[in-house]
């Protein structure tokens, strides 16, 4: 049986708050890095398809939004383009600029794989709302990693230099990647109450997917993994700039209506 | 002078609804894509329509919820609200079948049956909508909009998009 949002005790309340705008947070920031290829990606079929992937995020960092809205009625709108960086709580991984093809395609394959597992768990989310925003965007993150899967085996076994760029990407994004299976403060009671997906085992389900097929089928060396990472609220130089950008529009005309 | 207009009834309003095209897919009414769930009149006459979107991030989510208000207003409902729900999640197995072959002559190969919680890499078996071959190529996994992937049919030459199954 799923639980009503009143069953939710204050302290999971304000973890699970936590929570979706960290959920929301990532998918905004990496919209973001998306979209920063429009009108340049190397043909236009891949300039459509990261403007289609970054709308679908921006349209999973709604739904989260949506259900933050319902638990303390914050705007989404305002979430999104009013907070600075330090209140963002965005992983590492998806503040770094851009990179080359290869490590767009790769970062976003590590990030597609990630977020179709742990929607997955979210399905049987003992909290409704949740349930039901996974299920929805389930459907949808599975076009995602399909693309981007194909993207990074082509880019591994094509040229020593795509190769070269693609192993490179690897070693660069491979420390960081943790942070996203990282648990936020007051997670752990969430996940017992059948709230949340257990980071661990979606973790597992993760390493089973991934792993062999960047090193078995595409041939890439796994660098070691990072040490411990610091939590959310430590963010790269990059992200500033980056709300600068995103935010600007809204913050000169904070009161339009119509966009 | 008044107009006076027959009480307004659910099926009128559904009616009305199958008028309302997907701004995106012409071809295609709101209900024809099984976007709208359920149609309640109130005591006071006042009407909620429950929709569903397709995609999370449809940019025409808006522009759909603006139409079908704006429908059953002009059926004389004085008080309208479009609500809109994600249980159960839309699949486009609710695309009514008359709707699916005028996707085909529109040239959009209709979705394949919605397979659910399976995680592949692989990608459904889409038929040419003009010549009907499976001898197609997938040219961009992502179309247009949302919705749809670019193929090429290798059989007659021609280039052509095809909805997701979702």
């Amino acid at each position: 049986m799923t639980a009503p949002a009143t069953t939710l005790t204050e302290t999971q309340q304000a973890a699970l708050i936590r929570k979706l705008t960290a959920l929301a947070d990532d998918e905004i920031i990496l919209a973001q890095r998306g979209g920063e290829w429009t009108g340049h990606a190397p043909i236009l079929e891949e300039d459509i398809a990261l403007a289609n992937i970054a709308q679908d995020e921006l349209g999973h960092a709604g739904l989260y939004l949506e259900l933050r809205r319902a638990l303390d009625g914050t705007d989404p709108d305002a979430l999104a383009f009013t907070r600075s960086a330090d209140e963002y709580t965005s992983a590492r991984f998806v503040e770094r600029p851009k990179g080359d093809w290869a490590f767009t395609m790769l970062r976003q394959y590590l990030y597609d794989a990630y977020e179709a597992l742990w929607l997955d768990a979210a399905r049987h989310s003992s909290y409704a709302p949740l349930a039901e925003v996974a299920s929805k965007a389930f459907r949808e993150e599975r076009f995602h990693l399909q693309h981007t899967a194909l993207w990074v085996e082509r880019l591994a076994l094509g040229t020593p230099e795509s190769l070269r760029r693609t192993q490179d990407a690897l070693n660069a994004l491979w420390p960081d990647v943790g942070q996203l299976f990282q648990a936020e403060e007051g997670e752990a009671e969430l996940t017992a109450a059948g709230i949340l997906p257990d980071l661990g085992a979606v973790k597992a389900r993760w390493d089973g997917l991934v792993v062999p097929h960047l090193t078995v089928q595409c041939g890439l060396g796994l660098p070691p993994a990072g040490a411990e990472q610091p939590g959310r609220g430590h963010h790269t130089e990059h992200l500033a700039p980056l709300l600068d950008e995103m935010q600007r529009v809204y913050r000169a005309h904070p009161d339009a209506q119509l966009w | 002078m008044t107009v006076t207009r027959s009480p307004l009834t659910t099926q009128a309003i559904w009616a009305a609804l199958a008028t309302v095209p997907d701004p995106e897919i012409p071809v295609v009414s709101v209900t024809d894509m099984g976007m709208v769930r359920d149609v309640q009149i109130g005591e006071t006459g006042a009407v909620t329509v429950t929709f569903t979107p397709t995609f999370s991030g449809c940019p025409a989510l808006h522009v759909i919820r603006d139409s079908i208000g704006q429908a059953v207003r002009d059926l004389g409902a004085a008080e309208v609200e479009v609500k809109s729900t994600l249980t159960p999640p839309w699949s486009t197995d609710w695309i009514r079948e008359d709707a699916r072959e005028r996707l085909r002559e529109y040239g959009i190969a209709p979705p394949a049956p919605a397979e659910d919680g399976l995680i592949q890499l692989q990608a459904d078996a889409t038929r040419c909508p003009r010549c009907a071959s499976f001898d197609v190529r997938m040219t961009g996994s992502f179309g247009p909009t949302l919705c749809k992937r670019l193929y090429v049919c290798d059989a007659c030459k021609e280039p052509f998009e095809g909805f997701k199954s979702v």
